[in-house]
């Protein structure tokens, strides 16, 4: 039973950073329509930026955060003007090639830029965790989930409060009219893969402390994710966010009762059982489906 | 000319072992035979159907793991049954490399072409991570990181006379060129078929073809089952080839390779993935005196974003419309039967 809370506590530290990349991809797809690969590749950059700036540069860890989520946004912003806008009304298929194309270009950038060798970020939190009864878990945990549910806080704040965000439910539900009624689209788009990427680049800045920072960590990361927002609905915000805490604790109890080993397959097991038995996903409207 | 066309690059093709006598470029050509004959089977789905198997090469290392376990032999525990499998001919192992891909083609396809678009490559993506990590983790089976070793030759058994062993690198450059051969026939007789019609008709309009009668679902997961199927074969002809198999044989990169060579030679015709594939078999080996591995796959990105840019077509069609300038326009129908 001890070792059950344990494993609850750290689905809920883990869920929060998988419904951050959630979001950020379902928030591109929905909108723009695009299957974003390099969403991996943020969460890559997020976790070396915060390496880059705190241990090497010896700025402070919160500033780094900060940076590196900034970082995040402003290379979202450059992928969609220089690689999507040329592509605006190309079909799914083709905007895909020119994603996988950019998602292999930055994961090789970032072996030649770092080499193979893992990189680890000390942070200004105590070592000693935090004991509860049969529970322990670190500050730096905890802080990751705070600072993780704030953001998705100010997610759905942004979305469904400010005039931006409704700009963007009204491109998500008919580009076109929403055009005619003078939603600048363009606009709309550069936002949108600007915060989805620095959603995810935040979820590898508080991730890449947690664990360490490797090139090859934008792959698992990105099928995750896809794992995540199939789960719950593409395009669907909510869905995503309760998909990420559904996958970590799928994940945290088979890693902890079954094999370790698999623990990467288990969001793939997932993908099969939501297509076997609701393929539009667990919290989509039908008009979601892609 | 053009229907000559074919029969000559085969001509020359066929040539290559009698005037090239660098056992190294010999060995360039045969992977990169096998790895074309990859791109053709990921070609009837991306280029005929629309769908992008971005998971192709779980097919292809499914291939080469069942077909090197075959002609080895294993014995794993399940529970409380031990499986004991004695070695094979290389022929039945080849055999079954091509069914049980095949028949991953088809439960991916069931499973995922009800949905389709984003899904299938989603699926596929999450499909071929998943049997790396068991081809990775059940070393009982696969041996995990280890790999399998000396895995046998191709050997053709000729009843009464005996058994010929395909030691060499001619013989197995032949090998390859022959199941290529057989490869483009079969999807050429297939996409040329009312089956291949009706995969065109889905891609171009779907709610026309359905409309029309055409059951969506059968004729994707038949492209599926065959293309899976062709990826098989030649993860089979690579298994028994380079003698080894390891998980990195899953490498997401590989898939790429597959989808830069289709794109590049021009998905949705029967020649681009030759052309795409020879050119992006042969282009590591010069860059590769000069740059990196990084800096090479940093370049293949590079160059699929710029072929979509520039070539979306890709080159054969390119070159086709060119060929074609000088004569009138021939009429639609008379383009449809050349292809």
């Amino acid at each position: 039973m001890s070792q059950f809370l344990q494993h609850l506590v750290n689905t809920v530290i883990l869920g929060g950073t998988y419904a951050l990349l959630g979001i950020g991809l379902t928030l591109i797809f929905g909108i723009m329509r695009v299957v974003n690969f390099t969403h991996g590749e943020l969460y890559a950059f997020g976790a070396y930026a915060v390496f880059a700036l705190a241990m090497l540069l010896g700025i402070n860890f919160f500033l780094a955060l900060l940076l590196a989520i900034l970082g995040g946004v402003v290379i979202g912003a450059a992928i969609e003007l220089v690689l999507l806008r040329p592509m605006r009304g190309a079909d799914i298929d083709t905007t895909m090639l020119v994603m996988i194309g950019a998602w292999i270009v930055m994961q090789n950038t970032e072996m030649l830029a770092w080499g193979g060798v893992a990189k680890a970020v000390v942070t200004p939190f105590p070592e000693v965790p935090l004991v509860i009864g049969p529970v322990s878990v670190s500050y730096l945990r905890i802080f990751v989930l705070a600072m993780a549910l704030s953001l998705i806080a100010a997610t759905y704040i942004m979305i469904n409060k400010t005039k931006l965000g409704k700009a963007m439910r009204a491109t998500f539900q008919d580009r076109d009219t929403a055009a005619l009624m003078g939603v600048n689209i363009n606009g709309i788009h550069t936002a949108t893969f600007a915060i989805g990427s620095g959603l995810a680049a935040a979820a590898g800045a508080l991730l890449g402390p947690v664990f360490l920072a490797v090139p090859t960590m934008g792959d698992l990361a990105a099928l995750k994710s896809f794992a995540i927002v199939i789960l719950g609905g593409l395009g669907s915000i909510t869905g995503a966010a309760i998909g990420g805490f559904i996958l970590a604790f799928a994940e945290e109890l088979g890693a902890g009762y079954l094999s370790s080993g698999y623990r990467d397959a288990i969001g793939f097991l997932i993908i099969i059982l939501v297509l076997m038995f609701k393929p539009t996903g667990l919290f989509s409207r039908a008009e979601r489906v892609g | 000319m053009r229907r000559l066309f074919p029969i000559l690059a085969l001509a020359a093709l066929a040539s290559v072992p009698l005037w090239l006598d660098d056992a190294y470029l010999l060995h360039i050509l045969i992977t990169t035979g096998i790895f074309t004959i990859a791109a053709m089977s990921l070609n009837l789905l991306l280029g005929y159907t629309g769908q992008l198997s971005l998971g192709h090469v779980a097919f292809f290392g499914i291939g080469a793991y069942v077909s090197a376990l075959t002609a080895l032999g294993f014995d794993v525990d399940i529970g409380p049954w031990t499986i004991v499998h004695e070695p094979w001919p290389v022929l039945a192992g080849f055999v079954l490399a091509v069914a049980i891909a095949g028949l991953c083609g088809y439960l991916i396809g069931k499973l995922s072409f009800k949905v389709r678009g984003a899904y299938f490559v989603i699926v596929t993506i999450s499909f071929a991570e998943v049997v790396r990590l068991v081809a990775l983790n059940w070393v009982d089976l696969t041996q995990g990181p280890l790999a399998l070793n000396n895995i046998p030759p191709f050997t053709l058994q000729f009843p009464g006379l005996g058994e010929y062993v395909l030691w060499g690198k001619v013989a197995n450059y032949y090998l390859v060129l022959i199941v290529a051969v057989v490869a483009y026939v079969i999807i050429k007789r297939l996409v040329g078929s009312r089956i291949g019609r009706a995969m065109v008709a889905l891609k171009e309009n779907e709610s026309l073809a359905v409309s029309v009668g055409i059951n969506v679902t059968r004729y994707l997961v038949l492209a599926a089952v065959v293309s899976a199927a062709l990826a098989g074969a030649a993860g089979s002809l690579y298994a028994h080839y380079v003698k080894i198999v390891d998980p990195e044989i899953f490498l997401f990169i590989y898939t790429v390779t597959m989808v830069i060579m289709v794109v590049t030679g021009g998905k949705g015709t029967l020649a681009g993935p030759v052309v795409g594939g020879l050119i992006f078999g042969i282009l590591p080996v010069v860059l590769r005196s000069y740059l990196g591995p990084e800096f090479q796959w940093i370049f293949y990105g590079l160059f699929m974003i710029f072929i979509v840019f520039v070539l979306p077509q890709g080159i054969v069609p390119a070159f086709e419309r060119r060929f074609a300038r000088p004569g009138p326009e021939p009429p639609a129908e008379a383009v449809g039967a050349r292809q």
